[in-house]
């Protein structure tokens, strides 16, 4: 028996640990015993077709059309994108833009379905065995489906699954530690269809061709690891589970994979060349209904929280269903909310307008009154180094915001602003209220605005070259035709002329 | 006679090796920051700076007669840049912080597809024919206005350019109050 074997005997949780961290008060007692609740059908449907990283999808319908439930409606353009489906029977009333579901409220291209209530299935999937299916035809099933990392990186699963080809792989990390405060769906969906989520992550671990599970749950969600704990054999692979501390964020792919397996993701590096491949709880959920019963992804599950909402729930809601709608089923706004998240506490982004749909990534919707919001003054920082302890990345957050205040963004990337993971850790535990995060996420949108300016300027600059190259050559035609047509007349005038001496002999 | 020519031409083979010598020896090659100034700026030869071309500008800017705040289509990066190759202080202070970059925009109500535009546009960033209505890509578009003055019938504008999903980011947080953006449980 080895040292770690023995540690690991001991104190079978916190064999390894990370940097940082915060403990936010995590109020998932609003909606943790709330069973999850089938949310009615919404009149209408708002479909964005760019769900996902990547590419939008490409609209098949246009308005008139009568849509099945399942069918596909937007087809995956390029390597990295994902197919969007219908999530119910009813006919197409637009495809435009529409507002979408991002702090900015911008227009992105969305189709807009208004239901018949029918419900009606489609044609389905091919169902697959996947006790004999191939790796690539499970990938192959789950691209079909338009599967996205349900966390809210919406990253298109497929190509998670094609890693294989490209890394060895030894392990599959099931994230359900779902760190942010109020969120509390991942767990209500392991209660309650703990088998199913098995499955599903059997299925996954067969197309990464990997034979080990585990499964990752937080301390503070004990039912959720109970109730995963008896399928610890799916499809004949080991299935484990792993209590980690409750610690914000742990649901970070990176950090999960340092608290597992002990082994730190390098930066800018995938966690698949550590043998890791991350995915979501959800994901798994999905990828069992898309493998076993061929059904795209179209409705997923969210937490619906904060105090401003009547009534806080879990809700199986369809792909595209408007916020209002969502939170006139729980009862209305009891109060003008301080702030309208989409997705948690910490990272959730907030909405413009309660008229923009959800979407694949949509894990919540908090309304949050103006006492769980903090809004205090900001003074100047005092250097307490605070930041840099709580930064799970090992970063200096004060620095960086020094250099970004300065306007010195290339000196703040130097300092690692390109490896801060967005947690707001910082800014939560910053004594003189300094938006540090908030900092960051501007950096980091001008570097990538200048980035593209830059290399715009270089198109532009091949497109001028290419116009002038395309004039001269064809002046260059044009003078050596002129110059051809003017031996020709000489030709011929020579050609005449020696005729009329001819003529005059 | 003699003595006159081959004086002459003694004098001039002497002189012509000393000169020969001398531009060997005292070789000054064309200075390398006008090729590092024409680097930097677009290459559109769009006109907007009141030279001939990029070329020109580089020329003027390399030897001092004319400022490194230039370019409009380049804006304040390139303004940087080019202070950084010269050594000099960009003076940015008619130059708000952020010049959104402007891109052409075409009233298709007014434009008569006559083309002027079409053949002017230096990154061939109008689509058109002949009594066709014309429109503009805007991604090639530098917002030079070289086709805004051709326009005959006013047809053509320069917008700013529109945020899109892809390419929206947050603001500076405001930096006089509260942390607006995120959330943040107590």
């Amino acid at each position: 028996m080895n040292l770690s074997s023995i540690a690991a005997f001991l104190n079978p949780v916190n064999l390894f640990s990370i940097r940082g961290g915060i403990h936010p008060e995590t109020r998932k007692f609003l909606t943790a015993e709330s069973a999850i609740e089938e949310m009615p059908l919404p009149k209408l449907l708002r479909i964005p077709l760019q769900q996902h990283i990547g590419a939008e999808a490409a609209a098949l319908v246009k308005r008139g059309d009568r849509v099945l439930k399942g069918q596909l409606i937007g087809k995956a353009r390029g390597p990295v994108s994902a197919n969007i489906h219908s999530p119910t029977s009813g006919t197409v009333v637009a495809v435009g833009e529409f507002a979408a579901p991002h702090p900015s409220g911008l227009p992105v291209p969305t189709v807009t379905i208004r239901t018949d209530g029918l419900d009606e299935w489609g044609p389905r999937l091919p169902r697959l065995r996947p006790e004999t299916a191939s790796p690539a035809e499970i990938a192959a099933q789950v691209a079909e489906a338009g599967i996205v990392g349900m966390g809210g990186a919406t990253f298109p699963s497929a190509i998670k699954l094609n890693l294989r080809d490209r890394y060895p792989l030894t392990t599959l990390i099931i994230n359900a530690a779902e760190c942010e405060p109020y969120l509390t769906c991942d767990d209500r969906l392991i209660r309650e269809h703990a088998e199913e989520v098995a499955d599903g992550a059997a299925i996954i671990a067969k197309a990464l061709g990997v034979d080990e599970i585990i499964f990752a749950i937080e301390s503070n969600k004990p039912q959720a690891a109970a109730a995963i704990a008896p399928f610890n054999h799916p499809l004949g692979l080991r299935l484990q589970v792993k209590v980690v501390p409750t610690q914000y964020p742990m649901g970070s792919e990176k950090h999960l994979v340092q608290m597992v397996t002990g082994k730190e993701t390098p930066a800018r590096a995938l966690t698949a060349e550590l043998g890791v491949v991350v995915h979501n709880a959800a994901t798994a959920h999905a990828v069992h209904l898309a493998v076993r019963y061929g059904e795209p992804l179209i409705s997923r599950l969210l937490t619906v929280s904060g105090r401003a909402i009547s009534r806080p729930a879990n809700l199986r809601v369809r792909i595209g269903t408007p916020v209002l709608d969502i939170i006139n089923h729980c009862g209305g706004l009891t109060e003008d909310p301080e702030r309208l998240l989409l997705g948690g506490p910490m990272m959730g982004q907030p909405i413009a307008t309660q008229r923009v749909p959800i979407v694949k990534g949509t894990n919540g919707i908090l309304a949050l009154s103006a006492s769980e919001a903090r809004k205090e003054d900001m003074m100047p920082c005092i250097r307490c180094g605070t930041c840099v302890q709580a930064c799970p990345c090992g970063l200096t957050p004060f620095e960086m915001n020094a250099r970004i205040q300065s306007g010195d963004l290339d000196g703040a990337a130097r300092v690692g602003l390109m490896d801060c993971v967005n947690c707001g850790c910082c800014s939560y535990v910053c004594p003189s209220n300094i938006p540090l995060v908030q900092g960051f996420a501007f950096a980091r949108g001008k570097l990538a605005e200048k980035q593209s300016r830059k290399h715009q300027q270089e198109e532009t600059k091949r497109l001028a070259a290419a116009r002038i190259a395309r004039e001269e050559a064809i002046a260059e035609k044009k003078r050596a035709a002129m110059a051809k047509r003017k031996a020709e007349m000489a030709a011929k005038k020579a050609a005449e002329a020696a005729a009329a001496q001819e003529a005059a002999k | 006679m003699f003595t006159a020519a081959a004086s002459m031409s003694a004098l001039g083979l002497g002189l012509g090796l000393l000169l020969g010598t001398a531009a060997r020896r005292f070789h000054v090659e064309i200075p390398p920051i006008v090729d590092e100034i024409s680097e930097c700026l677009p290459g559109t030869n769009c006109g907007q700076c009141g030279f001939a071309g990029c070329t020109s500008a580089a020329e003027a800017i390399a030897d001092g007669s004319a400022p490194v705040t230039l370019c409009p289509p380049g804006g304040r990066d390139v303004a940087l840049q080019l202070a950084e190759i010269t050594g000099t202080d960009a003076d940015l202070s008619g130059d708000t912080e952020e010049a959104t970059p402007l891109i052409a925009f075409i009233f298709e109500d007014h434009c008569t597809g006559c083309t002027k535009c079409f053949k002017r546009c230096p990154t061939d960033a109008i689509i058109g024919a002949a009594k066709q209505i014309h429109t503009v890509v805007s991604d090639a578009c530098i917002g030079c206005d070289a086709c805004v003055e051709v326009c005959p019938t006013e047809a053509i504008v320069l917008r700013e350019k529109t945020k899109t999903l892809r390419s929206w980011y947050w603001d500076r947080p405001d930096s006089a109050g509260t942390p607006v953006l995120q959330g943040g449980a107590q």
